[in-house]
């Protein structure tokens, strides 16, 4: 499957998808710090992100089906709403995490968790491999309803390409 | 013979919806359900669900299962649990049979003012050279091995059909600790949601459009399979054949609208693709093409557990009204309420073809 073909071809979203849907932060937003990432690009009967920013920041409206809007401008980056999000479709981005790294948090309900300060695979949307990670944080308060949110610094140029970790092991490289 | 004022069939999300509705407004209701546990499909929906707030969505569905439960029971339902409903006759007598599963069988027959059938949907099957091996099963059977039973059906799976059932039931898989080899889908596009097969992509999992399984491998076991691209009209593509090395097959090709009492009752029935298959006629209160009997959820037309909530409480609601508990006036505002709610979800690419599909089949009755 060629890589950008599109969620409904490839089972992931293209860069392109998720730049073009009103759950993306700006360029210039991302360079201010700490931001949430809403990649849900097509219009399902869904809002519980809604409720779960204490800042209003996200939107969805009626009709339910609307796509949930971040306005950028709102959001503090405080991660409340990663775990609320049943198709664990937020993200947390830092691009001001240190001169040469961002931090990126996900939610990720696989066990074994790794440990903080761990070294792991960070993978990008269609599960592929693209840099090493350091663990910051593994947090799962109550709640997140055992959804626990991971931390990893990854260097700059893949922050918009990484999207988790590798889980023990992937489904290998049938049909690539 | 006892009476009851309503019976509800079912005690998935329509029916513990419908039997809390109907028994708040004074009726008594007896909810029946052939499992041990209260909940139908929803006891073993280890995920957070899609909705609104008032469907609990961000809420796992095992843990919507025990809250209606709670709810009904507080309502005054008596729930008669491992009691399974085979057949309905004339005057809404009803026949069970309790304690199949408990190994204290017994039997008898309740009557029933009103009926509400909440009895859910099944699985289809696909066949392949191979399909009757160990090992090949349907998706929804593995979903209760790993997350009722807690027992792994294998450790590499083969899964097929990427509707939000495949999608889900990988995820569910791989949490349970197998992989996820490959997930085949013979059309050229993904039929679930995209956060769905987003999340299970990011894990690492290949979904494969356009592709379908050809044939499944071993003498007494499922030991591999063989999986094909297809063109348009379903025809395998020479030379695009690939051998997998799985112990499992999930087959998870859609359900079908799971209407047996509702034939025996004599209910007018309706195709719709849309919906999944035969389902019985309904008007806008739920009611059948047989007075007295109510039809709510996944029975009704394959949908969500959002959309079975809300028709169960439709069903409630209207069986209720039906017998004189609430005024018309009351009923049809509370009504309105509830399609107002069932109206936006059924919006979008994925619900707008249901919503047509519904209304098409009210039409059905205007013009019978
Ligand atoms: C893998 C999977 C994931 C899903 N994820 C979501 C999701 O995220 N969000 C969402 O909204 N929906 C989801 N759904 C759909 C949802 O679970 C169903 O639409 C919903 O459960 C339908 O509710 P129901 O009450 O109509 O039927 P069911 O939940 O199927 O309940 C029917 C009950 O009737 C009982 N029964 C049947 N016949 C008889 C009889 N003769 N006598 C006695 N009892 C009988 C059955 O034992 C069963 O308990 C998912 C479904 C699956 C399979
Ligand atoms: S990160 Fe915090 S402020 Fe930003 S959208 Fe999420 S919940 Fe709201
Ligand atoms: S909660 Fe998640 S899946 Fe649901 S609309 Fe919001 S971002 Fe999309």
């Amino acid at each position: 499957m060629p890589a950008g073909a599109g969620v409904a071809t490839s089972g992931y979203p293209s860069l392109d998808e998720v730049r073009g849907s009103p759950g993306y932060p700006s360029r210039e937003r991302m360079a201010k710090g700490a931001v949430a990432v809403i990649e849900c690009v097509q219009e399902i009967p869904c809002n519980p992100c809604e409720a779960a920013c204490p800042r209003g920041a996200v939107k969805v409206g009626q009709p339910i089906t609307n796509l949930p809007a971040l306005d950028g401008e709102k959001c503090i980056g405080c991660g409340l709403c990663l775990a609320r999000c049943p198709g664990l479709a937020i993200f947390l981005l830092d691009m001001t995490y240190s001169d040469t790294e961002a931090a990126l948090s996900f939610p990720h309900e696989y066990l074994p968790l790794p440990e903080p300060g761990a070294t792991v695979t960070a993978v990008d949307r269609a599960g592929q491999p693209v840099c090493r990670a350091k663990v910051l944080k593994v947090a799962n308060p109550a709640r997140n309803d055992r959804t626990p949110v991971i931390t990893i610094a990854i260097p700059k140029e893949f922050a918009e390409s990484v999207r988790g970790i590798a889980r023990k092991s992937g489904g290998g490289d049938v049909g690539r | 013979m006892k009476t009851y004022d309503v019976v509800v069939i079912g005690a998935g999300p329509a029916g513990l919806a419908a039997s809390i509705e109907a028994a708040r407004r004074g009726c008594g209701v007896l909810l029946v359900d052939s499992n041990l546990k209260p909940g139908g499909q929803l006891i073993k929906q280890i995920h957070k669900f899609f909705g609104s707030r008032e469907h609990r969505a961000g809420t796992r569905g095992i843990d919507i299962a025990r809250d209606l439960y709670r709810e009904a029971l507080d309502a005054g339902v008596t729930v008669w649990l491992d009691t399974s409903v085979y057949g309905i006759f004339a005057g809404n007598v009803l026949a069970y049979a309790r304690g199949l599963l408990e190994m204290k069988p017994s039997g008898g027959a309740v009557k029933a003012d009103r009926v509400v059938l909440a009895t859910g949907a099944s699985e289809n099957a696909v066949n392949f050279p191979g399909w009757t091996l160990p090992g090949v099963m349907g998706a929804g059977a593995a979903q209760t091995m790993i997350n009722v039973e807690r027992v792994l059906p294998g450790k590499r799976v083969l899964m097929i059909g990427s509707g939000n059932v495949g999608l889900i039931v990988s995820y569910q898989l791989m949490q349970a600790g197998a992989d996820v080899v490959a997930l085949v889908e013979g059309l050229p596009r993904v039929g679930g949601y995209g956060v769905h097969s987003a999340k299970i992509s990011r894990a690492g999992v290949p979904i494969l459009t356009a592709h379908t399984v050809s044939r499944a491998f071993g003498d007494t076991a499922v030991e591999g399979a063989e999986i094909v691209r297809v063109d348009p009209s379903w025809k395998p593509v020479a030379g695009t054949e690939q051998r997998l090395d799985i112990d499992t097959i999930c087959i998870a090709t859609g359900l079908r609208p799971y209407a047996k009492l509702a034939m025996l009752a004599g209910c007018r029935m309706v195709h719709s693709p849309i919906l999944g298959g035969w389902v019985p006629f309904h008007d806008r209160s739920l009611q059948t093409s047989v007075p007295g009997i109510f039809v709510a959820g996944d029975a009704g037309g394959v949908e969500e557990a959002s959309t079975a909530m809300e028709e169960g409480r439709l069903a409630g609601v209207s069986a209720a009204a039906s017998l004189g508990k609430v005024s018309a006036a009351e009923a049809r505002a509370q009504r309105e309420e509830v399609e107002a709610r069932l109206a936006s979800l059924r919006m979008g690419p994925f619900g707008k073809p249901r919503h047509d599909a519904k209304e098409a089949l009210h039409k059905a009755g205007e013009c019978a």
